[in-house]
């Protein structure tokens, strides 16, 4: 395409679809690829009088306060055609003097105007394709970016459950397309205990995952040296506050389970609060603590709940809760409260069936917002083991309103016996019995649970000795149930101890265990079934001896 | 759960050892006992005195071993005494016979006038 100027150039680079157009101007010089770039401001009044222009403009003898136009002037810009598409200007052909030094005729105009009229869509279409290529670059980059996040965060979660008899654990981690900081972690600590996190990064994708990583790695390590949940969210925060960007927290519930007693000890930096389901009622776990990375020395508070068998709690992030439906209702506390409460563990485990709902609510062809984090935990129903029924059974007097006080589980560990006396006398307390009483029941308790652990279960830290403790107002009932087939201490129970003959070496000194049970409760009944075998202990609260004879 | 670990002192009087014991008796208790016993022993005592006061929980176990002290006491012909006792432990003692033939007393203070009271 001849054109009469000795250098000529064009294009404007856009800015941002909402932006006006911010041209530049490659300037002439005496050869195309020395072409100087000059930028033109957006609220420049020469962008406004292009476009309205009715094609090439002598700029020479152009009055306007335009810094733009000083600079065309500046870089020998004699004749400017504005490449305008659809009223939008996208372009500008800037010319030089001509190299004959005359001036641009009309012809000249009238050949640059029609090459203007020609060029200006097809400079818009490149315009476009080249501006969907970058979006497309920068699509990827994101993509790529999320990949990243989404490997870092899946990665760091718990690749399996941990398995604590009579307590199931649930977890369910759905990260949203632009990928949160949630996160969950079980910590199995040395003494025997569990460690629950739920937390929440603010702000997403690989800067929330990185800090999420962080946050994790910290508290793993302050909670295996530390006891206190409160203690533990307190050192974490002090630890990564200094490498939390300013715009950055994280929210981080953090319990401790006693699976042998269901103490669950919690502390919480600013996290939504868990629910515990005790029956039908359903309650908020209160604790109070600022979000992780905020400020240093904070201090969380610390509270303790207890679940008793078939009680239940859930751990969550604010995805569930804060999810809109189309009519941008949110899901909500009270509706989580109310599902939680009306949940039967018969029908089906509580995550399924609360993303089951969370369904339901949100309807088909949702975009899930933000990440969605549930763990569950919930304490088994207790069984009333064959002996208890048994005796239940026969006893006419006991068979009615028999309440479980308590049912835990004892690793077979020497001197775990001591568990079984302090969490039986606790259980008990409530029956206000005579002091001497409760202390024949301990010893009873300990003896009992010793057998079961050293005989039964062969010490086996990990097969567990059960303890039942049932109260009617005619007896109290305790039940320690080891996974042996054949009963404990048979061969004290066959020869009854006598000092005499241990003293003369005709007995061994030992053999007192069962002894001793015997003398402590009113009745001792003793059940094998095919793979367990229980001790019950019985104490009459009603019309029943005091416990003082051999029974 | 851990167990505590038992500790003995022995305290050496004219014609009485006295053991102070302290913590749990059960099976990790035996080798305290009875080298605490054997330390009360060096000096020929008539009597040794068991104090328990400081004991907050004796197990079967720790029933046997006693036992086996009393045993060594009968077969050096030496006296074993029993002081410091919960109700309770006093209770086990008599249900188990032990109170039969070792003297149980409430406190040292009540053992000892026992010793004196012996010895005069």
């Amino acid at each position: 395409m001849a054109v009469q100027g000795r250098n000529w150039s064009s294009f404007l680079r856009r800015r941002k679809r909402v932006e006006r157009p911010a041209p530049s101007i490659i300037a002439p010089q005496s050869r195309p690829a020395d072409t100087t770039e000059l930028q033109i401001a957006p609220d420049d009044p020469i962008i406004a009088y292009f476009q309205h222009s009715s094609g090439a403009v002598d700029i020479e003898h152009l009055k306007l306060d335009s810094p733009a136009l000083e600079a065309m002037r500046a870089a020998s810009v004699r004749l400017v055609v504005p490449l305008v598409s659809q009223g939008e200007l996208i372009g500008l052909l800037n010319l030089g003097p001509r190299l004959s030094q005359q001036e641009y005729s009309t012809d000249d105009r009238a050949l640059l105007n029609n090459l203007a009229t020609q060029t200006a869509p097809a400079v818009r279409v490149a315009q476009l394709v080249r501006q969907k290529q970058v979006e497309d670059q920068a699509r990827e980059r994101i993509d790529q970016e999320l990949r990243v996040a989404r490997h870092i965060q899946q990665t760091l979660l718990p690749k399996r459950l941990p398995q604590f008899p009579g307590w199931q654990l649930g977890a369910h981690y759905q990260p949203a397309r632009a990928v949160g900081g949630d996160f969950y972690d079980f910590l199995e600590l040395s003494d025997g205990r569990l460690g629950l996190v739920v937390g929440d990064v603010t702000d997403k994708g690989v800067p929330a995952a990185l800090v999420m990583a962080s946050t994790r790695s910290v508290l793993r390590a302050a909670a295996s040296r530390l006891e206190s949940p409160g203690v533990v969210l307190g050192r974490v925060n002090d630890l990564v506050h200094p490498d939390v960007p300013p715009n950055m927290f994280i929210t981080c519930m953090y319990a401790i389970l006693n699976p042998v007693n269901g103490n669950l000890v919690y502390a919480n930096a600013g996290h939504d609060l868990p629910f515990h389901r005790h029956g039908s009622s359903v309650v908020e776990l209160h604790a109070r603590g600022m979000p992780l990375g905020l400020m240093p020395g904070m201090e969380y508070e610390e509270n303790m709940t207890v679940l008793a068998p078939g009680d239940g709690v859930l751990f969550y992030s604010d995805g569930l809760v804060e999810a809109h439906n189309s009519r941008r209702q949110m899901f909500s506390f009270g509706r989580l409260q109310r599902l939680i409460a009306e949940h039967k563990e018969t029908d089906a485990p509580l995550v399924p069936y609360l993303l089951h709902e969370l369904e339901r609510f949100t309807g088909p062809g949702w975009e899930q917002e933000d990440d969605i984090t549930l763990v569950t935990l919930q304490r088994s129903e207790e069984v009333m083991a064959a002996g208890l029924a048994r005796h239940e059974h026969d006893d006419k007097t006991s068979d009615t309103g028999r309440v479980l006080l308590t049912q835990f589980t004892i690793p077979s560990e020497a001197g775990n016996e001591r568990i079984a006396m302090r969490q039986v006398a606790d259980a008990v307390r409530q029956l206000e019995l005579p002091p001497e009483r409760v202390e024949k029941l301990k010893t009873a308790v300990a003896e009992a649970t010793m057998n079961a652990m050293e005989h039964g279960n062969k010490f086996q830290p990990e097969v567990p000795v059960t303890v039942r403790v049932y109260a009617s107002h005619a007896a109290l009932s305790v039940g320690i149930t080891d996974q042996g087939g054949a009963p404990p201490d048979m061969g004290a129970r066959a020869q009854k101890p006598d000092i005499e003959a241990k003293l003369a070496n005709l007995q061994t000194a030992r053999g007192w265990g069962l002894f001793l049970i015997e003398n402590m409760v009113d009745e001792l009944h003793v059940t094998s079934g095919e793979h367990t075998h229980t001790v019950e202990l019985v104490l009459k609260l009603t019309g029943g001896n005091d416990g003082d004879d051999p029974a | 759960m851990a167990m505590t670990p038992l500790e003995a002192h022995v305290r050496q009087q004219s014609r009485v050892a006295i053991i102070d014991l302290r913590g749990e008796i059960n099976s990790l208790s035996e080798d305290t006992l009875q080298k605490a016993y054997a330390e009360a022993e060096a000096g020929n005592p008539e009597t040794i005195l068991l104090n328990f006061e400081g004991v907050d929980y004796i197990n079967s176990t720790g029933i046997a071993l006693i036992v086996s002290l009393l045993a060594k006491a009968r077969a050096s012909h030496r006296r074993l005494l029993a002081a410091g006792l919960s109700a309770h432990y006093v209770e086990i003692f008599e249900i188990t016979r032990l109170a039969d033939l070792m003297s149980v007393f409430s406190t040292e203070a009540q053992a000892l006038q026992d010793v004196s009271a012996a010895a005069s």
